[in-house]
């Protein structure tokens, strides 16, 4: 049994039996991870090298420690010191870098498509994207799959709300593929000007704009953050207002007659999406979820690293 | 097709391996069980089943290793991870790996290299129901032996646990 793609671009594409196995083996890294010693021999010789183009803190540090816990060799790469600034194009960039003898790429990049660009041109290299622009971030999402399975049991019959800046989230669209794929229900929550018009019809997921409603309707709310790097134009008022009408505070939580599991893929703002006493309170699983995501892309590094022949 | 292990054969041959066992390693204090996954793992319930049932009132120290991730052929081949649960540490401890077939002993190498991040053992014993001893490909023997046999590679043993018989095709 084996992984139906060469490449990790997008949920997307992947298949139902794929989710399932990448799933299952992360289960198995994690009971690694909580040994003595945390490290396996599995992918020794397999060079990967770590390409972001973009910031990130959790998804470069989760990676890299996946990495270096299946004992690949790897390297980094970040466009501030490197020739990029002088004007090299990605396909050069990385072509040089695979001329070295890399056998896998982790990318991020803020056009979309770009990892998918990658592995057309290099079908030979595992390209696995680690978010591309506005697209998707499929490891995300396996991890946040990973952590609602873990604390619940199961996705099939879940219901599941994002909440907040759903436009320009590539968590909430690898969320919505995946978390439709395997069976649970989806709803997007937030401002209308946040959320596409079309994304009812386009993916299948419910669309509400009052949040206490979304929140008294899902088992599990996930929150994401209001991206203020990709806001070009005004698209709310104010973070105060924000807060007012979307911000998940404890308040709000109290209301409901359920207790529902908050997760939220960070960086938080905190006071802005979430607020510090819901996001440090037992209901959020923040801290498992970023646990989980070294589990889960060991497992997927691990699972394409063999698929390469 | 040849059987190698009746079912009343494999009985006989899991109690004696079980008893083997004791009669060795007097002081189960100091003696862990870990059973290889996965077809490993139906015997080593056997055995450390009956040695519970011999010493009811002693805490037998049984676990389940997984060798997957520890394979050297991973760009040859993909295997799929199953279980493992080693719950105590095997530190100082008297090992004893059970699987049922030993043929290349590429899987008990790997083994050999699991345990170490489980803790620095005193002595590692190996004990399996069929030793295919002319298709070695590592230095590797058993200590406790259910059946020794001579086998091409062009043939396979299978223990088939659910008719209790192992054959030999």
């Amino acid at each position: 049994m084996q992984l139906s793609t060469k490449h990790l671009l997008g949920i997307k594409d992947l298949l139902t039996d794929d989710i399932s196995l990448i799933l299952s083996t992360a289960t198995q890294f994690k009971e690694v991870l909580q040994r003595q010693i945390k490290k396996v021999p599995s992918l020794r010789d397999v060079t990967i090298v770590n390409l972001f183009y973009e910031n990130s803190t959790r998804t470069r540090i989760s990676f890299e420690l996946a990495e270096k816990r299946l004992s690949a060799d790897t390297i980094n790469f970040t466009t501030s010191n490197s020739s990029v600034s002088k004007g090299e194009t990605l396909l050069d960039t990385v072509n040089n870098i695979l001329s070295m003898k890399v056998d896998m790429v982790v990318m991020r990049h803020s056009a979309g498509g770009a990892p998918h660009f990658l592995a057309k041109h290099l079908p030979d290299t595992a390209i696995i994207n680690a978010g591309d622009g506005i697209n998707e971030h499929p490891t995300q999402a396996l991890l946040d799959a990973f952590s609602i399975v873990e604390k619940t049991g199961s996705l099939t019959g879940k219901k599941v709300v994002l909440v907040g800046d759903i436009m320009h989230s590539r968590v909430a669209l690898s969320n919505i593929y995946l978390l439709k794929k395997m069976g649970a229900e989806v709803m997007v929550a937030g401002p209308p000007t946040l959320i596409p018009v079309y994304i009812k019809e386009a993916l299948d997921v419910q669309v509400e704009y009052n949040l206490k409603k979304a929140l008294e309707w899902c088992d599990v709310a996930n929150v994401l953050r209001i991206q203020l790097e990709r806001q070009n134009q005004v698209l709310f008022s104010s973070l105060r207002e924000y807060n007012l009408a979307y911000g998940v505070t404890k308040k709000i939580l109290d209301s409901l007659n359920k207790e529902i599991i908050i997760m939220h893929p960070g960086p938080i703002n905190r006071g802005v999406e979430i607020d510090s006493d819901v996001a440090d309170s037992h209901q959020s699983i923040i801290l498992q979820q970023v646990e989980n995501g070294v589990a889960v892309r060991m497992a997927v590094l691990y699972l394409l690293a063999g698929r390469q022949n | 097709m040849q059987i190698l292990f009746s079912s009343q054969q494999l009985n006989l041959t899991i109690k004696r391996l079980s008893r083997q066992l004791v009669e060795n390693f007097e002081n189960l204090d100091e003696v862990v069980f870990i059973g290889i996954q996965p077809r490993g793992v139906k015997l080593s319930d056997r055995i450390v089943n009956n040695i519970r049932h011999f010493f009811p009132d002693e805490k037998v120290e049984y676990g389940i290793l997984d060798i997957t991730f520890y394979r050297d052929d991973i760009r040859e081949e993909l295997h799929i991870a199953n279980q493992t649960h080693v719950p105590f540490s095997i530190e100082g401890k008297k090992v004893i790996l059970i699987d049922d077939v030993l043929y290349t002993g590429r899987t008990i190498r790997a083994a050999l290299d699991a345990l170490q991040d489980f803790g620095r053992p005193q002595k590692v014993a190996l004990c399996v129901l069929v030793d295919r001893r002319f298709n070695r490909e590592l230095p590797i023997q058993p200590d406790y032996c259910g059946k020794s046999i001579d086998t091409l590679e062009s043939q396979k043993v299978k223990v088939a646990w659910e008719r209790e018989e192992v054959v030999l095709y």
